[in-house]
């Protein structure tokens, strides 16, 4: 078998050359659906990092005991308990963002990000390395968000956190906040990093 | 026993034992929380009702008495169920608000209304549920849009119109969502048209 990747590189590799969103394209419902302001972006990006982090470890712990045939159903079983904890937990403490979200955190059951994080690193290394790459996948996930949400915020209201930063002339495009915004915003995004990357590329070589 | 190992109960164990787990863990996290989320939801509509029933600053909200009520309509051989809040100070009815939903552009709209205890006007409205358009339909949570239903007279339908009102019952309509405009005014014309005779006669009393 193949070396699998020690925990730091798990870790680096989330961030950037394994964005989840950027580079595997995966979790594309919650990246376009609530990153109409920053707001939702945080708490979206908290809520993926928690449960993404607890199932990787839960996974990790009980790896040597998974029949292939069974796993899925244990991997779906394990986030489907971990996004009702925080559905719940929002709720109780967070209640305008959850009213907010409604049916995005209970999606959160079907992002392919989780069951691919447990499926490639939580079934196959310890605990140590689960856990890092968790962070870093959770930390790549919360970029890809933040930088979607922060251009169709500010674009779209002028405002970033809710806080004014164009000058009041600007004509808000509303656009950017509906749902074309966020396939403008995710391609033009997408196109860059990998303008970027190719370029950064060439450069090495 | 190799029979027993191959028994799809006893391979499934696992799934089975951390279903049960997870399961009642769980059952513990809604037991700690759900007071606390249906509070919540109280407190939102608790918050809201001195504003509904147009309490002036000097009255302290204190005072009222607030209670809250199913009230049963008959309505095309069907029994329809509303959710009614007499609010009442010394006694004397301070004024009802009504929780209603309706069809919106998205999904459902919910609305607190609040009128005066002879049911002759709209003191409030608030939109305490909905999932418009943003930038568009979801201004109708705007009070440009919430106020413009203060004090009209129960007395007319409400239209949501697009040029302009001149006429009482008019709603401006919100430019570029005149169907979640309209469905406000839908949900509030339905609301009078049922409550209005069973509260304002008084045959209700909390």
């Amino acid at each position: 078998m193949a070396e699998l990747p020690t925990p730091t590189e798990r870790f680096l590799q989330g961030i950037l050359p394994e964005n989840p969103v950027y580079r595997q394209l995966l979790g594309l419902c919650p990246t376009l659906a609530v990153t109409n302001n920053m707001k939702s972006a945080v708490t979206m990006a908290a809520a993926v990092a928690f449960v993404l982090f607890c199932a990787n470890i839960i996974i990790s712990l009980i790896r040597d005991l998974l029949k292939p045939h069974l796993r899925i159903v244990i991997f779906t079983l394990t986030i489907a308990t971990f996004v009702t904890i925080v559905d719940k937990f929002l709720a109780a403490y967070v209640y305008s963002m959850s009213k907010e979200l409604g049916p995005y955190i209970p999606l959160i059951i079907v992002n392919c990000i989780i069951i691919c994080r447990c499926e490639v690193c939580a079934s196959k290394q310890n605990v140590v390395a689960a856990a890092s790459d968790a962070v870093g996948q959770s930390l790549g996930f919360a970029l890809a968000l933040f930088s979607i949400a922060g251009v169709r915020e500010i674009l779209g209201t002028g405002a970033f956190f809710e806080l004014q930063i164009l000058p009041s002339s600007w004509p808000n495009w509303i656009i950017m906040v509906l749902p074309p915004g966020a396939f403008f915003t995710l391609g033009l995004l997408l196109g860059l990093v990998n303008w970027l990357s190719n370029r950064s590329g060439k450069k090495a070589t | 026993m190799g029979k027993f190992k191959d028994n799809y109960i006893v391979k499934a164990w696992l799934v089975l034992s951390i279903a049960l787990i997870f399961g009642s863990s769980l059952a513990g996290v809604e037991i700690v929380l759900k007071p606390k989320i249906i509070a919540n939801k109280l407190n939102e509509t608790l918050s809201l009702i001195p504003y509904l029933i147009q309490e002036k600053e000097k009255e302290k909200s204190q005072n009222l008495k607030i209670t809250f009520n199913k009230v049963e309509i008959e309505k095309n051989e069907r029994k329809i169920f509303y959710n009614v809040i007499h609010t009442s100070r010394d006694g004397k009815t301070a004024g009802w608000v009504v929780k209603s939903k309706g069809p919106g552009y998205a999904d459902k709209v919910e609305l607190l209304i609040g009128f005066d205890p002879n049911m002759k006007y709209i003191t409030g409205l608030f939109v305490i549920d909905q999932k418009e358009t943003p930038g568009l339909g979801n201004k109708i949570i705007e009070n440009n849009f919430r106020n413009q239903f203060l004090r009209i007279n129960t007395e007319n339908s409400l239209v949501a119109v697009k040029t302009g009102k001149r006429h009482p019952g008019e709603i401006d309509a919100i430019t570029g969502a005149t169907i979640s405009s309209r469905s406000v005014c839908d949900i509030v014309n339905t609301v009078v048209k049922d409550l209005k005779q069973p509260l304002g006669s008084g045959s209700i009393k909390k």
